[in-house]
């Protein structure tokens, strides 16, 4: 959709009146509302949902401890007594943690069982589903007459695609799913168990990963449309250049020269996680929760739902009528996953990338 | 609303509390947030309601230090108007939008009944216009300059004695819809005695008259107990001066008498300080939300109740809102409907009326028509009768002169000249006494001359 270039979350200048600068003779304390801010911020503290997307044994739910410094998941080794699931599941945890006397409401879903299958054939329709599921619940909170004063949000805002380290180029389920994903929500697509590439092989694999990426037209986070200004675009492009990032994930601790590492000891040394000579966890970590968070929230709030939004109300006309035809509390799977032709083909012309590929 | 009293609850059973062992990292998370808002800009907007020349203007001069270009209004208004004005301040890094809404004219009418009324329609439409985006399917709130009013500064005269009755019906009408800070305007003309119990009055005719006015909010630590302070300086009397005044070695803001100066930022001389604080430095955050989140909320629900929307349905299921949207929109259409078929029967009688009326028209002209025509040709058959005679006449007329012509030729042969001569004189006298016969008319017709005497 062509929207999505001029709906930058962060401008506000084009829709106000005309107003004249004025200049203020001395200080009034405009700047407290900062600190006002900061207060009310505290206070209400902060929300974050995030999903891990890839085949087992990837490292996922490890990479999730690892990032949050706790234990998220009660067990990261599969469960040997239960079957391997048959159909992907999606498994999701809530937790607060706190720092320094913030509060956050961490989401972690998972999806055991994603391209485990002999026929991964739509495998993303579940995933797709339960995000879309999310935006719905937002959505009927939203319209409802009497609202609440904080609607919980727990719509997903960053879905982190775990890449197998093959080394060669994307598989054509990553490249499906990463092409339908890209649309609903922000992904963070990395190197999954990069500690079996070496050095040249990384950057090698980086590189073709990226040129798959624009090769099909798939817009992974930070977006280069939401870029508001020079110092974001110059931020951005930096990290643009680095993904998807080679990461590794370990949760437990060992003795490198006297300090206490998280890392993964190996016969032939030990792959500390937070060295970025070795992995580039630190930058996933930094930039998932040190720089951009918020904007991973907003682009969420902004674009991703309100195209949703808009998608369902245009919809609501066009619903059969018949006895249940005012039925729009729970959104049938096969309209909203995999929108028809027609939809895909108009968003497909409207997608400003269209003209690159 | 229950079934989702539950659901909330269960999910909030649902969550654990998780320790960390290491840092992570997000306590940047609030400074985040606030580059966001730096670089979106903040918004706030003011209105001032009060008599002309109480003091609005050059109160928000020296609240903002700057000077705003404003008119001075007149006495002489027919009603209330209600005059925005936008400006953008900067302070370091910080952006603010501040619209200045004044009230202009309140107060200067014989007759105030109605004085309340614009003021109150202003803030609807505002709430109006954010509603209306709010609902739009394609819209930008993010983008959205937003109008409505977050605080209402009520300048009260310095009377000494109570609260107008004007005062009490306007604030009583806008309690409900906008956070409202009384101020007392001109404090300098009342003596710190009579300011105490002036306040004291104030306050108690406030709540006995069920007015709810803004308080500043003490259920955080960091500011609970400087607002809860404030609460009880309610209402300000301020005093408001742009010109600076030498004291000392420095130059203050005040007001010179020939009996003293009044320090506009001196606390024991007037509020005004407190105000500012209050407002601006402490409170600006929270006035907003509460228009955000009580006073915009109930707008919406009002108005959408109105409208005809319910959140539970006949059955007591909860109904959404697109539910009840499309159920008004099909009334509605078939309401179009309706009309149209309506519209449209009428339309076609009318049609078949005129054409009726204009058939009638047809139907007369042709007989008309008819009529005049017989008429025609009966006058057409007289007078070929008539000409038809004048025919027959004139071949009798010219057969009988060629019989003439013929006998007169015959007897000028038979008999000699002189025969001749009386045959034709004789013939001439008959030809002539023929030409007598004819009436002078046909004479003219067939171009015959009297014979001449002499032929011969």
């Amino acid at each position: 959709m062509d929207e999505r270039r001029s709906l930058s979350p962060c401008s506000s200048r084009p829709s106000s009146p005309r107003t004249p600068p004025c200049e203020i003779l001395g200080s009034v304390g405009i700047e407290a509302v900062l600190d006002q801010l900061r207060i009310k911020a505290m206070k209400t503290g902060f929300e974050f949902n995030i999903m891990v997307v890839g085949q087992s044994g990837l490292g996922k739910s490890t990479m999730v401890n690892t990032l949050f410094k706790s234990k998220v998941w009660q067990s990261s080794l599969p469960n040997l007594e239960l079957p391997m699931p048959q159909t992907l599941e999606l498994h999701s945890v809530t937790h607060v943690i706190e720092e320094k006397g913030l509060k956050l409401k961490l989401t972690v879903t998972d999806t055991p069982g994603f391209g485990d299958q002999i026929n991964n054939d739509k495998c993303w329709d579940p995933i797709l589903s339960y995000i879309n599921q999310q935006y719905e619940q937002y959505l009927q909170e939203e319209l409802l007459i009497t609202r609440q004063r904080h609607i919980p949000d727990t719509r997903v805002h960053c879905c982190v695609y775990f890449v197998p380290p093959t080394g060669h180029c994307l598989r054509p389920l990553d490249i499906e799913f990463l092409r339908r994903l890209c649309r609903t929500v922000n992904v963070v697509p990395v190197i999954a168990r990069a500690d079996s590439l070496t050095i040249e092989e990384r950057d090698a694999f980086r590189s073709r990963i990226q040129q798959n990426l624009k090769t099909h037209c798939i817009d992974v986070y930070p977006q280069k449309c939401f870029d508001e200004d020079v110092n974001d675009q110059l931020l951005n492009s930096k990290i643009r250049e680095q993904i998807p990032f080679a990461v590794v994930g370990a949760d437990r601790e060992h003795l490198v020269n006297g300090r206490c590492v998280l890392g993964r000891k190996t016969k032939w040394g030990i792959i500390e996680v937070e060295n970025m000579a070795h992995c580039e966890f630190l930058l996933l970590r930094d930039l998932l929760i040190r720089s951009h968070l918020q904007d991973l929230k907003d682009i969420t709030h902004n674009v991703h739902y309100e195209n949703y939004r808009v998608l369902r109300l245009n919809e609501s006309h066009l619903l059969p009528r018949g006895p249940g035809w005012v039925n729009l509390a729970p959104a049938s799977p096969g309209q909203l996953m995999s929108p028809g032709p027609g939809k895909v083909r108009k968003r497909a012309n409207k997608d400003p990338r269209e003209d690159e590929c | 609303m229950a079934s989702l009293d539950e659901v909330r609850q269960l999910k909030k059973e649902q969550i654990r509390s998780l320790t960390m062992c290491g840092h992570v990292g997000f306590e940047s998370l609030p400074d985040q947030l606030v580059d966001r808002s730096i670089q979106q800009g903040f918004c706030f907007n003011i209105l001032c309601v009060g008599e002309t020349g109480i003091g609005k203007s050059t109160l928000i001069n020296t609240l903002f230090n700057t000077n705003f270009e404003e008119l001075e209004s007149s006495h002489f208004c027919p009603c209330v108007r209600l005059r925005a004005q936008t400006y953008e301040l900067q302070e370091s890094n910080v952006r603010l939008k501040l619209t200045i809404v004044n009230t202009v004219g309140f107060g200067d009418q014989i007759n105030k009944e109605e004085s309340y009324r614009p003021i109150v329609d202003y803030i609807d439409d505002q709430f109006e216009a954010y509603l209306q985006e709010e609902l739009k399917i394609k819209r930008a709130l993010f983008n959205y300059h937003d109008s409505r009013i977050h605080v209402c500064l009520y300048f009260i005269a310095p009377t000494g004695h109570s609260l107008r009755t004007l005062d009490l019906l306007t604030m009583k009408s806008l309690d409900s819809k906008v956070n409202i800070i009384p101020l007392i305007a001109k404090a300098d003309t009342i003596s710190k005695s009579e300011l105490q119990k002036f306040k004291m009055k104030l306050m108690s005719e406030l709540v006995l008259n069920g007015v709810q006015i803004y308080q500043f909010p003490t259920d955080d630590d960091t500011t609970a107990k400087i607002n809860g302070a404030m609460n009880g300086h309610l209402p300000f009397a301020v005093v408001g001066s742009m010109d600076e005044i030498q004291i000392g070695n420095k130059m203050v803001k005040a007001r010179q008498y020939p009996w003293g100066i009044v320090q506009v930022e001196n606390e024991n001389h007037c509020d005004f300080v407190k105000l500012r604080e209050m407002l601006i430095c402490t409170n600006m955050e929270d006035l907003r939300e509460q228009t955000h989140t009580r006073h915009y909320e109930l707008y919406r629900r009002c108005k959408l109740e109105q409208m005809g929307f319910v959140d539970v349905g006949p059955e007591n299921k909860p109904l959404s809102l697109q539910e009840t949207y499309e159920a008004k929109r099909h009334e509605f259409y078939g309401e179009r409907l309706r009309k149209e078929e309506e519209m449209k029967q009428m339309f076609v009688q009318r049609v078949k009326e005129k054409e009726a009326i204009l058939k009638e028209a047809e139907r007369e002209l042709q007989a008309k028509f008819e009529h005049l025509k017989r008429i025609h040709q009966e006058e057409r058959m007289k007078l070929e009768e008539k000409r038809r005679m004048l025919e027959e006449e004139s071949i009798a007329f010219s057969k009988k002169k060629a019989t003439c012509d013929l006998f007169q030729s015959q007897s000028f042969m038979a008999s000699g000249s002189s025969i001749k001569k009386d045959k034709d004189r004789k013939k001439i006298d008959a030809a002539t006494a023929f030409c007598d016969c004819l009436t002078a008319k046909e004479r003219m017709r067939l171009c015959v001359t009297p014979p001449r005497k002499d032929l011969d």
